[in-house]
C-alpha cells in the first residue's frame, strides 16, 4: 500500500441474496484529506462504508483500511478509526462527562489520559457549565459537537461520518465543518457521507454512488468542469438522473 | 477487563437513571408477592350468605349459630320468602342461601330427616363449589355430635393429613409461582430491552465500530441484571419466609444455586428476543406474550398441568418456568436435595445451553 494512501479499495462487493448493493467500487483515499462519499439514499454508500469499518464482510474484493485488510484485521482497523453515526452516539442518559469517559474506556485509553482529554475536550467546546449535566438535555448541535469530538477521543488516523450533520441547522453545520477542516488539517483523514450537496463543496475530492456503482470521483471543481455545471447539486442531478 | 468494568458501570447508570425499570426491579416484585400472599386467595373466609328459616325451631337455631359462628360465613340477612331469593343474589349482596325447610326439628325427630337447601351464585363456580363444601362439613359435624350414643353398624372414616402444606395456605403455591414469574419478567424483559434500546438509539453500531467485542458487549449488558436479579430472589425469599411463614425445608444454599441457574436461563432468553427484535417496543411485547403468558398460564402455576387438554401438557414441557415451580416447590416445601431434582435441573441447564447457543447464531447472522 502507498504509505500516501490510508483506504483502497479495490472492487469491493456486497450482495444480499440476489441484491447487489455494492457492485465492484474501487477507490483510494490520501491521508488527511476530506473525502466526501455522495449518494442518493439506497445507492450503497452505507453497505459501502460499513465493510471499511468492519462490520459488514464483503462478498468479494479487496480492502485496505490503514494499511489491515478487512477480512483478516477487522479488529486493528477498529483500533484506528473513528466512527460517528447519523444517529447520536452519544447515551442521553449519561452526562457529558461520564459519555467521554465511558467511550475512552473501551477505546482503552488510561485513566489518567481520559481525565486530561476530558479537560481538554470541555475547555476546547466551552462545555464547563453542562459537563456535569445529561447529555439529553443539550440541544441537537452541542450534542453533535460533542459526539465528534468523542470519536476522536483515541486519536484515530480516520474518522468515518455517517451524515453528521442530518436535522441540524445551517449554523451549527457551519460550525460542524468548521471542526472537520481543523481535525483533516491535524492529520487525520475524513471519510464523510453526506446527501447536502453544499457539503459536498467543502470536500477535497467527492465520490458520487449511483445503485451501487461509483459514477464519479474527483474534487468538487473537477466534477463541475467536467459535467460543464455550476454547483456540485446539478452534477449529482445529472448523475442520478442517468 | 477495565474495559469490561467500565461498560458495566454504564450499565448502572442507565438502570438507575431510569425510574421505570427502576420500578419494575425493585417495586414490582415487593408489591406482587404482597398482592398475590394477601389479596389473592383460595380459600374463603367470612364470606356473607343469607338465611331462610321456614321452621325457626331449636334445631335449626343451633345449625345457624354453628354455621355463622365459623369464620368462614357470616350471616349477612334473613330472609322471609321466596321471591327474596333471587333478589338478593341480583343485588349480589350474598354468595349463598341456606333454607331450612318447614318443621325442620320435628321432622327431623320423627322421621329422622331433614332439609337444608343450600343454594349458591356459581357465577364464580370455585367459590361456589367450596361454599357448598364447607357448609356440608359443619352439618355433617353437627351430625356426628347428635349421634355420638348411636352405634352405626358400619363405618368407613377416613383419615386426611395434607402432607406438606396441612393448613392448605395458597400462599405456599403462589410464593414459588410468583417468584418465577419476577425473575423471568425482570431477567428477560429487562435484558431485552436494554439490549434493543442500544440497537435503537443507534449506540449498538459504535459499539460494534469500537474495538470492544460483541461478546463483551452483550456480557456487559447481562451482567448488571445477574446481579439484580439475585437480589430480587432473595427479597422475596426473604418476603415469604419473614411475612407469609414460607417454610425452606431443604438447603438455602441449593435454593440459591437454582435460582441462580434459572436467572441465567431467563437471560438467554432475554438475549434471544434481543436478537430477534429491532425495538424496545417489540421486545417488550414479545417478552409478554411470549414469556409471561406460557408462564402463568402453562407452567402450573395457577392451572394445574395434569388437568390440562394433551397438547397443553406437552407445550408446558418446553416452559422451563414450569421446572423451575417444581424445584422451588420440591426445596422449599419438600425440603428434599438435588437428588431428587437432577432432572430437573438438567432439563434448565439444557434449555439454557440451547438459548445460548441460539443466540449466538442469530448474533453472528446480524453482524455478517
Amino acid at each position: 500500500m502507498n504509505n500516501q494512501n490510508v483506504i483502497e479499495a479495490q472492487k469491493l462487493t456486497k450482495k444480499f441474496g440476489d441484491f447487489t448493493a455494492v457492485n465492484a467500487i474501487s477507490f483510494k483515499v490520501k491521508k488527511g484529506e476530506i473525502f466526501g462519499f455522495l449518494g442518493a439514499n439506497g445507492a450503497g454508500k452505507t453497505t459501502a462504508m460499513k465493510m471499511l469499518i468492519g462490520i459488514s464482510k464483503p462478498t468479494s474484493g479487496e480492502a485496505k483500511v490503514v494499511d489491515y485488510d478487512v477480512y483478516t484485521q477487522p479488529e486493528l482497523i477498529k483500533n484506528n478509526i473513528g466512527y460517528m453515526s447519523q444517529k447520536f452516539a452519544l447515551y442521553d442518559d449519561l452526562t457529558v462527562r461520564e459519555n467521554i469517559t465511558f467511550f475512552g474506556g473501551i477505546y482503552g485509553l488510561k485513566r489518567s489520559e481520559i481525565k486530561q482529554k476530558a479537560e481538554a475536550l470541555i475547555n476546547e467546546l466551552g462545555l464547563h457549565e453542562v459537563a456535569a449535566d445529561l447529555v439529553g438535555s443539550l440541544p441537537l448541535g452541542w450534542k453533535q459537537k460533542i459526539a465528534f469530538s468523542v470519536a476522536l477521543l483515541h486519536e484515530p488516523k480516520i474518522i468515518f461520518l455517517d451524515e453528521p450533520t442530518g436535522g441540524v441547522d445551517p449554523i451549527t453545520r457551519r460550525q460542524f465543518w468548521e471542526m472537520i477542516y481543523k481535525t483533516a488539517h491535524e492529520g487525520t483523514t475524513v471519510f464523510v457521507t453526506t446527501h447536502y450537496m453544499d457539503e459536498a463543496e467543502y470536500c477535497d475530492r467527492v465520490s458520487i454512488m449511483v445503485n451501487g456503482k461509483i459514477k464519479a470521483l474527483d474534487s468538487p471543481t473537477e466534477l463541475k468542469k467536467q459535467f460543464q455545471v455550476a454547483s456540485m447539486n446539478d452534477v449529482f442531478l445529472k448523475l442520478a438522473r442517468g | 477487563m477495565k474495559r469490561f468494568i467500565g461498560f458495566i458501570k454504564k450499565e448502572f447508570y442507565h438502570i438507575f437513571r431510569d425510574r421505570r425499570s427502576l420500578f419494575i426491579l425493585f417495586g414490582m416484585p415487593v408489591a406482587q408477592i404482597m398482592l398475590f400472599g394477601f389479596a389473592i386467595t383460595n380459600e374463603i373466609n367470612n364470606v356473607d350468605i343469607a338465611i331462610y328459616d321456614k321452621s325457626n325451631d331449636v334445631t335449626t337455631q343451633q345449625l345457624i349459630s354453628k354455621i355463622t359462628s365459623s369464620k368462614y360465613f357470616t350471616n349477612k340477612q334473613r330472609i322471609h320468602n321466596e321471591a327474596e331469593i333471587e333478589s338478593v343474589f341480583k343485588k349480589g349482596k350474598v354468595k349463598a342461601v341456606l333454607i331450612f325447610e318447614k318443621d325442620f326439628d320435628k321432622k327431623l325427630t320423627k322421621n329422622h330427616q331433614a332439609t337444608v337447601q343450600i343454594i349458591t351464585d356459581a357465577t364464580d363456580p370455585n367459590t361456589a363449589n367450596t361454599i357448598s363444601n364447607y357448609v356440608n362439613s359443619i352439618l355433617k359435624n353437627y351430625q356426628q355430635e347428635k349421634n355420638k350414643e348411636v352405634k352405626l353398624a358400619y363405618q368407613i372414616v377416613p383419615q386426611t393429613r395434607m402432607y406438606y402444606n396441612p393448613e392448605l395456605k395458597s400462599v405456599f403455591m403462589f410464593v414459588p409461582g410468583v417468584m418465577t414469574i419476577i425473575l423471568m419478567l425482570v431477567s428477560a424483559m429487562m435484558t431485552s430491552i436494554s439490549i434493543t434500546r442500544e440497537k435503537e438509539m443507534g449506540t449498538m453500531e459504535i459499539l460494534l465500530v469500537s474495538p470492544i467485542k460483541p461478546y463483551q458487549v452483550i456480557i456487559g449488558k447481562v451482567f448488571p441484571y445477574i446481579f439484580l436479579s439475585i437480589i430480587n430472589a432473595a427479597v422475596i425469599i426473604v418476603l415469604s419466609i419473614f411475612i407469609f411463614k414460607m417454610p425452606v425445608e431443604g438447603s438455602l444454599f441449593l435454593l440459591g444455586l437454582e435460582s441462580i441457574l434459572f436467572i441465567i436461563n431467563a437471560l438467554s432468553l432475554g438475549i434471544l428476543i434481543s436478537t430477534i427484535s429491532e425495538t424496545q417496543q417489540t421486545a417488550m411485547m414479545v417478552s409478554l406474550m411470549g414469556l409471561m403468558l406460557p408462564v402463568i398460564l402453562l407452567s402450573g402455576f395457577i392451572f394445574p398441568i395434569s388437568s390440562m387438554p394433551l397438547p397443553l401438557q406437552i407445550i408446558s414441557h418446553i416452559i422451563p418456568a414450569k421446572w423451575f415451580i417444581i424445584i422451588l416447590k420440591a426445596i422449599m416445601l419438600k425440603g428434599v436435595g438435588i437428588s431428587f431434582i437432577w432432572k430437573e435441573t438438567l432439563i434448565i441447564l439444557g434449555m439454557t445451553l440451547f438459548f445460548m447457543g441460539l443466540s449466538i447464531k442469530k448474533y453472528k447472522i446480524r453482524l455478517e
